[in-house]
C-alpha cells in the first residue's frame, strides 16, 4: 500500500522509500523515512494534494510523491 | 581566534570578536532571536546574494565584540533549496567561532535531525531551545540539563519573544567559546559503531595526524563527507583504507536495508534524538491536546476543500485591493516631490543639456522608482503576514493541483496575481517559491500578467477603435487573455526549456502563530531599502540612457528653422503645431528614431510603421512612456495622456486597426519595463536570464503579433 491510498484520519507506517534520490533526501530531512508514522489529515480538491503529519509535524505532498512511499497499517 | 583560545589574557586591549552562525529549521523564530539578541539592529547590512541573504548583526556583550551571521532556515543539508546551499556552504567553508542551533522547543526531536548532522561538523555548539514557553504551555517539559549531559553540548532555554534566557544564551556561547572544544555525544546503531571503532583503530595504529578526533574523522568518512575525503585521499595510507571504508559502508547500507548512506545516517539519527526526546523530554498530556487543535480547528476552515479556495481569493482581493488603492496616494505625494524637486532645480542649471540629463532623466528615472515604493511596502507587509502566519503554505497546498498542470507551484499563484498590479513587487514576491526551476518559471511568466503601466495604453487604444460601452469588455479580454497566454506560455516553457522530472513538493504546513510586529517591520524595512538601492542605482543609469538616446544628436538646424516659424505663428495653436513638429523631427532624427526607422523592415510584417516602432522601443523604458511618446508623434505634443480625445482620434486616423490590434499584443507580452527587467535580472540570479526572457517575450510577442494582425486583417480588413 501506499501513503496515496490510506484514508483521511489513519495512521501508518513507512516501510520503504521507492523514490529518487532527490526526493529521497527531501523526504527524509522531513522525518519521512523507514518506521515513522504518518497519519493523513486532510485532502485538497481532487486528491491532488494531500495533508499528512509526521510526528508534530504537518507536512503537504503531492499525490505523485505520496505514491512513492510505501506503507503498513499499524 | 585560534590564539586567544590558548590564553585569552594575552591580549587585555583589544575585545574578543565572536563570530556566531545562527543555524536552524525554518519556523524556528531564528530572526526574532536575532532581534532579541541584539535588541537593537545596530547593524543590519545583506551580503548580495542570489535571492537569499544572510543577515549579519553586530553588537558588544561584556568585552566581547559580537558578530551573529542569521542563516537561512535549513530542515537538513540536501542542498535542495537555495537556502540549504546557502546555509551549508556558510558552515562548511566560512570562518566562524561558534554554531548557536536554535531548536523549537514545541517540536524537539525533528528539529535534532538537523542538530544531529551540525554534531558532525566538529565545530562549538550552543543549542538554544526556544519557544521554550510555548513549550511549557503545550504541557512540554524539557530537562535541558540532562539533555546537555547527554549531548555533550550546552543547551539553554529561550524565548525570544518574551526575551527570556537571551542573556544565559550570551554567557553561555562566551563560555562554550573561552573554553575547549568538547566532543559531542553521537551514539551510533552498534553496526555503525564497529565500523567506527575500526577506522578509528586504524588510524590510531598509523598516527594519522587529523585536527579533529579520530572519532570525527571516521564519522565523516562514513558519511562521504567531501572535505574530509578529499583530504585523505592524498594521504599515503589511503590504498589500505579506502577497502576498509568500502567494506564498512557496504555493512552500513546492509543494516539498514538501502543503497544509500545519507538514508542510512539519517536513520541512525533519527533513532538516537527519539533516545534523548524520551530521556529528556517529559508530557504532562491534557494540555497539549487543547492546544494542537487550535490549528486543526483553524485548518479546517482555511483548506476546508470547497471554502477553502474562495476564502483565499477573498483575501488576495483584499490585497490587491489595498496594494493598488491605499498605495496610490502616497504616490500621488512623491510624484508631486519629484515634480517639485525638477521644477525647483531646473532653474538654477543653465547649461541645456545638463538641465535635462538631471530633470528629465535622473530625477524624472529615479522618481519612476521611488514611486513604487508604497505599492511594494503594502505588498510586502501583505505577503509578510501570509508568511508568518503560516497561511502560505495552506494556499500552495490548495492551488498546488491546479497550477501544476501548468508546471507550476501552487506557491507561484501569489506573484502572478501581483503582476497585474506592478512587476516589479511581482518579482520580487517569486522569492516565495523555494525551488530554484518553479521560481524561474513563475518569473519567466510574471510579465504576462498585465501591469498597471500598460492600462494607460489599453485605455488609449480601447477608446480610440471602440465605443465607451465596449471599451470596458475589451479590456477585460486583453487582461484576460493575457493571463491565459501565460498560463499556456508556463505550459510550453516547462515542455521545453524547464523540462525535466518534476520538483518534488513537501513542503512543511507550520503551526498557525501571531505575526510579531517587530520582524515584519524589520522584513519589510531590509526589502524596501535593498529595493531602493539596488533598483534605484540600475535605474538611474538606464533612464539616462534612454534620455540621451531620446535626445542625441540634437540638430541645432531644426531648431533654428523652428523657432523662427513659431516666433511668426500667427495663432497659438499654430504656434503649438508647430512646436510638436520640432519635437517629432527631433525625435524621428535622434538615436532612438533612426533605430525605429532601422527597425522598419523588421516589424513591416507586424503593420508599424516607424511611429509605433519607436513607441515600443521607448516603452522598453516604460510603459507609460508608449503613450506619451505616441502623443509626440502624432504631433500632439509630449504631454498627452490617454484620455486625450485628439490623440485617440488622431490614433484612429493614422494606424489601421489590424496593426492597432498587433501593438496591443506586442504591449501586452513584450517586457513590462527597464525597472522590472532589473529586479527580475536580480531575482532571477543573474543577467543571463533578463537576456533570455528579453529573447522569449520578444519572440512570443512577434509571432503573436504577426498572427494577429494578419488574422484581423483577412476578418476585417485592414
Amino acid at each position: 500500500m501506499t501513503l496515496y491510498e490510506v484514508e483521511k484520519s489513519k495512521k501508518v507506517k513507512v516501510i520503504k522509500l521507492n523514490a529518487s534520490y532527490e526526493l529521497k533526501q527531501r523526504l527524509i530531512s522531513f522525518g519521512i523515512m523507514k518506521d515513522a508514522v504518518i497519519e493523513v489529515l486532510e485532502h485538497a480538491p481532487r486528491k491532488k494534494t494531500i495533508e499528512v503529519r509526521v510526528g508534530k509535524m504537518r507536512l503537504a505532498l503531492r499525490a505523485e510523491e505520496a505514491q512513492q512511499i510505501e506503507v503498513e497499517e499499524i | 581566534m585560534k590564539q586567544q583560545n590558548i590564553n585569552p589574557e594575552a591580549c587585555p586591549v583589544t575585545a574578543k570578536h565572536i563570530k556566531v552562525a545562527l543555524v536552524g529549521q525554518p519556523n524556528v523564530g531564528k530572526s526574532m532571536l536575532i532581534n532579541s539578541i541584539s535588541n537593537a539592529h545596530l547593524h543590519v547590512g545583506n551580503f548580495s546574494g542570489v535571492t537569499v541573504d544572510k543577515t549579519e548583526v553586530l553588537f558588544d556583550y561584556k568585552d566581547y565584540h559580537f558578530t551573529v551571521v542569521d542563516l537561512p532556515g535549513t530542515y537538513a543539508f540536501t542542498d535542495y533549496t537555495i537556502e540549504e546551499r546557502v546555509t551549508h556552504e556558510y558552515l562548511c567553508a566560512e570562518d566562524y567561532d561558534i554554531i548557536i542551533n536554535v531548536v523549537d522547543s514545541t517540536n524537539i526531536e525533528k528539529n535534532l535531525q538537523l542538530t544531529s548532522e551540525l554534531l558532525t561538523m566538529s565545530k562549538k555548539i550552543v543549542i538554544a531551545l526556544n519557544m521554550s514557553d510555548e513549550a511549557e504551555k503545550e504541557g512540554i517539559l524539557i530537562d535541558e540539563k540532562y539533555m546537555s549531559e547527554l549531548l555533550g553540548v550546552s543547551c539553554v532555554k529561550v524565548s525570544a519573544a518574551t526575551k527570556m534566557g537571551i542573556e544565559e544564551l550570551i554567557d553561555t556561547v562566551i563560555e562554550v567559546y573561552e573554553k575547549p572544544k568538547q566532543e559531542p555525544k553521537l551514539v551510533f546503531s552498534e553496526a555503525v559503531e564497529e565500523e567506527i571503532e575500526k577506522i578509528v583503530s586504524y588510524l590510531k595504529k598509523h598516527k594519522y595526524k587529523a585536527v579533529n578526533s579520530y572519532r570525527n574523522v571516521a564519522i565523516n568518512l562514513l558519511k562521504n563527507n567531501k572535505k574530509t575525503y578529499e583530504k585523505l585521499h592524498d594521504d599515503p595510507i589511503w590504498t589500505e583504507l579506502q577497502p576498509i571504508l568500502i567494506e564498512a559502508s557496504r555493512h552500513i547500507e546492509l543494516h539498514h536495508d538501502t543503497d544509500d548512506i545519507k538514508e542510512a545516517f539519517a536513520e541512525e539519527y533519527a533513532s538516537f534524538n527519539r533516545g534523548i526526546v524520551a530521556e529528556v523530554v517529559k508530557y504532562t498530556a491534557d494540555e497539549r491536546r487543547e492546544k494542537k487543535s487550535l490549528t486543526e480547528k483553524i485548518d479546517a476552515i482555511l483548506i476546508h476543500p470547497v471554502f477553502g479556495i474562495p476564502i483565499f481569493l477573498f483575501f488576495m482581493w483584499g490585497l490587491f485591493q489595498l496594494t493598488f488603492t491605499l498605495g496610490n496616494i502616497p504616490m500621488e505625494w512623491i510624484d508631486g516631490f519629484f515634480g517639485w524637486l525638477g521644477e525647483t532645480i531646473a532653474p538654477t542649471i543653465s547649461n541645456d543639456d545638463i538641465r535635462s540629463l538631471v530633470v528629465d532623466g535622473i530625477i524624472g528615472g529615479v522618481g519612476a522608482v521611488v514611486l513604487f515604493t508604497p505599492n511594494i511596502i503594502i505588498l510586502f507587509i501583505g505577503i509578510a503576514l501570509l508568511e508568518t502566519t503560516g497561511y502560505m503554505s495552506r494556499v500552495a497546498f490548495l492551488l498546488d493541483g491546479f497550477f501544476h498542470k501548468f508546471g507550476l507551484h501552487g506557491q507561484s499563484f501569489i506573484p502572478l496575481v501581483t503582476g497585474f498590479g506592478c512587476s516589479i513587487p511581482a518579482y520580487m514576491s517569486a522569492r516565495i517559491l523555494k525551488n530554484d526551476r518553479d521560481r524561474l518559471l513563475t518569473l519567466f511568466i510574471i510579465g504576462f500578467m498585465s501591469c498597471g503601466a500598460r492600462l494607460p495604453v489599453y485605455v488609449l487604444f480601447a477608446g480610440a477603435f471602440f465605443g465607451q460601452d465596449m471599451a470596458g469588455t475589451v479590456l477585460f479580454i486583453i487582461y484576460v487573455s493575457g493571463a491565459i497566454l501565460g498560463l499556456i506560455a508556463a505550459k510550453v516553457l516547462k515542455m521545453t526549456a524547464f523540462k525535466g522530472v518534476d520538483e518534488p513538493f513537501v513542503m512543511e504546513m507550520p503551526k498557525y502563530r501571531l505575526p510579531s510586529f517587530k520582524l515584519i517591520w524589520h522584513t519589510v524595512l531590509t526589502q524596501t531599502i535593498m529595493y531602493l538601492k539596488k533598483a534605484g542605482t540600475f535605474i538611474a543609469g538606464a533612464a539616462m540612457l534612454i534620455w540621451f538616446l531620446s535626445n542625441y544628436p540634437h540638430n541645432e538646424l531644426l531648431d533654428q528653422e523652428y523657432s523662427v516659424k513659431i516666433e511668426q505663428a500667427a495663432t497659438s495653436e499654430q504656434k503649438r503645431e508647430y512646436e510638436n513638429k520640432l519635437a517629432e523631427m527631433q525625435l524621428e532624427q535622434s538615436y532612438l528614431g533612426r533605430i525605429g526607422k532601422l527597425t522598419e523592415p523588421l516589424f513591416e510584417p507586424l503593420g508599424f510603421d516607424w511611429k509605433m516602432n519607436v513607441a515600443l522601443q521607448a516603452g522598453l523604458a516604460a510603459k507609460e512612456v508608449v503613450v506619451s511618446t505616441l502623443g509626440v508623434l502624432y504631433s500632439m505634443g509630449g504631454d498627452v495622456d490617454e484620455t486625450s480625445h485628439s490623440l485617440a482620434e488622431n490614433i484612429r486616423k493614422h494606424i489601421p486597426f489590424a496593426s492597432a490590434v498587433s501593438f496591443i499584443v506586442v504591449v501586452m507580452v513584450y517586457l513590462p519595463c527597464l525597472a522590472a527587467t532589473t529586479v527580475f535580472a536580480k531575482e532571477a540570479g543573474s543577467w543571463k536570464y533578463a537576456f533570455y526572457l528579453f529573447i522569449f517575450t520578444s519572440v512570443v510577442a512577434y509571432v503573436l503579433a504577426f498572427i494577429a494582425y494578419n488574422v484581423t486583417r483577412v476578418l476585417v480588413g485592414g
